[in-house]
């Protein structure tokens, strides 16, 4: 055994820092692994087949339903991909971040490990997850034909991205919440449970009265549908959106989010 | 150096707030050793807390001028669904260590056998409090935090626990916290009673336990002893 002692951790350089994170990010993600997933059948890959599950469930509701507009050329399959992954991109970091702290305040016994390591955490398991299902899923239905190829990869990746940043944002805002009080907890599950018809999933702003576009556009996860849609399926549906208006709200988002997890760094009691 | 500057800890409570450190200050040496005294409730396990980082202070400043560790033997961060080498890996990769060559000192230590590779929630607790105490020691830290009620054993269990950290690491810095005066005589030149949110000073460990002693009889119904 070696009888050198770690490393100091006191004022560290900003690259020490980063490389410090990294490790501690690294070891609370193969900690997360294999807690939720196990090492039983098929483990780790249930962080993408998890998603891809309730992605096929609703592809089938909707295909039922036939829930597309008439008007629109759009197959229903691939609306519910497109769809319900934005969906998983935006609630489910939110939701695993908000019983994060709950779940692993001990683990703030270990110096290095901070609130916003514990939320991170989740965050890029959760959109780890949600895109894996969503590359498996839309392979898969381009393959036998149920969904058309791409127009414009980049644009489907801008949307994608930009979800993932809202994803993100609004993850790290509950969370910080949640260090404060967790009525936030409470709060969270019925807001998230109603935002989801209002999100643009099943439907295209288009297809709404003028008066309703309006409001459904004040929601910034709608703009990231409406973009990743027109990079899929091009201009068969006119879309609505505002890159800047979604970058901004997710720009304050992020900083309110980082400075309340910085505040609450100093309340949390274990 | 470890420096406790000034430090307070105030928690809300349906009452009000309660201040459980009053401007604790303390120093520590590289290789220091300092018991702390004090009876149920006195605010020792805040202030390891504090020490740890685990909670920050509502004011004054901690300063820690060596790698201090989490408080010794704590089992509380253990996932049930991982194995214990799963936690080794874990606290291993935290702070940064390889935890390949710890694989034999860590099974050995805690005579685990096959239940090494079994999920956490399969221990009994002496199992569990051997491999907490095995993955504390299996990072090697400047000063270590010991809150005696956490090292909980027979006296076999006891014995292998004072020879790793009192014996093998005589060289580094405690913190020890206990009930138990006698180990603090045993391995501490210097020795605080809590009391009342303070950190009292003492000359000799006996003056120390005197105090303490004199504490407890001052409102006896709270005590368990």
């Amino acid at each position: 055994m070696s009888t050198e002692s770690v490393a100091v951790t006191g004022p560290a350089s900003l690259r020490r820092a980063f490389a410090l994170q990294l490790r501690v990010l690294h070891a609370l993600l193969m900690r997360e692994l294999i807690t939720r997933f196990g090492r039983e059948n098929l483990g780790v890959l249930w962080m993408a087949g998890e998603p891809m599950l309730f992605t096929l469930g609703v592809a089938t509701l909707w295909t039922l339903a036939g829930l597309v507009h008439h008007a629109s050329s759009i197959p229903v399959v691939a609306f519910a991909v497109t769809g319900y992954s934005s969906v998983l991109m935006w609630r489910n970091s939110a939701s695993r971040v908000a019983s994060a702290l709950e779940q692993n305040k001990q683990l703030l016994f270990h110096r290095n490990v901070r609130t916003i390591d514990v939320f991170l955490t989740r965050i890029i398991l959760e959109i780890g997850g949600a895109t894996c299902s969503f590359i498996v899923l839309a392979s898969f239905f381009m393959f036998i034909g149920w969904m058309p190829m791409p127009v414009d990869l980049l644009k489907v990746v801008t949307g994608w991205v930009m979800l993932a940043w809202f994803g993100t944002s609004l993850a790290l805002a509950i969370g910080a919440g949640t260090a404060f009080s967790h009525v936030i907890e409470r709060l969270w599950h019925p807001t998230a449970y109603l935002l989801f018809p209002m999100s643009g999933a099943a439907f295209m702003v288009d297809w709404l009265p003028k008066g309703l576009q309006k409001t459904v556009l004040v929601l910034p996860m709608v703009h990231g549908i409406e973009i990743l849609r027109e990079g899929w399926f091009g201009n068969v549906v006119p879309t609505h959106y505002d890159l800047g208006y979604m970058a901004a709200c997710c720009l304050v988002l992020t900083l309110g989010g980082l400075y309340l997890i910085h505040e609450a760094g100093r309340r949390v009691e274990i | 150096m470890l420096s406790i500057e000034h430090v307070s800890k105030a928690y809300s409570t349906r009452h009000g707030r309660h201040k459980v450190l009053d401007d604790v200050s303390f120093q520590l040496e590289r290789g220091g050793h300092i018991g702390i005294l004090g009876r149920n409730g006195a605010g020792k396990s805040t202030l390891i807390r504090l020490i740890a980082g685990a909670e920050r202070p509502t004011s004054g400043v901690i300063r820690r001028g060596m790698s201090v560790s989490w408080p010794l033997a704590f089992g509380g961060a253990f996932q049930t669904h991982l194995t214990g080498l799963d936690n080794l890996k874990f606290v291993c990769r935290v702070y940064g260590v390889d935890y390949r060559p710890r694989i034999p000192f860590v099974e050995q230590f805690t005579e685990l056998g096959k239940y090494f590779r079994e999920p956490v929630a399969r221990y009994s607790h002496g199992m569990l409090t051997r491999l907490a105490f095995a993955l504390s020691m299996a990072i090697e830290f400047d000063c270590f935090l010991i809150d005696e009620a956490m090292v909980v054993g027979d006296a076999r269990f006891h014995e292998r626990c004072h020879y790793e950290l009192f014996d093998k690491r005589r060289d580094r810095a405690f913190i020890l916290v206990t009930h138990d005066a006698n180990v603090i005589k045993t391995y501490c030149r210097n020795a605080c009673v809590l009391h009342e949110g303070q950190l009292l000073a003492f000359p000799s460990v006996d003056a120390a336990y005197d105090f303490y002693l004199a504490t407890l009889k001052e409102n006896p119904v709270i005590v368990e002893q």
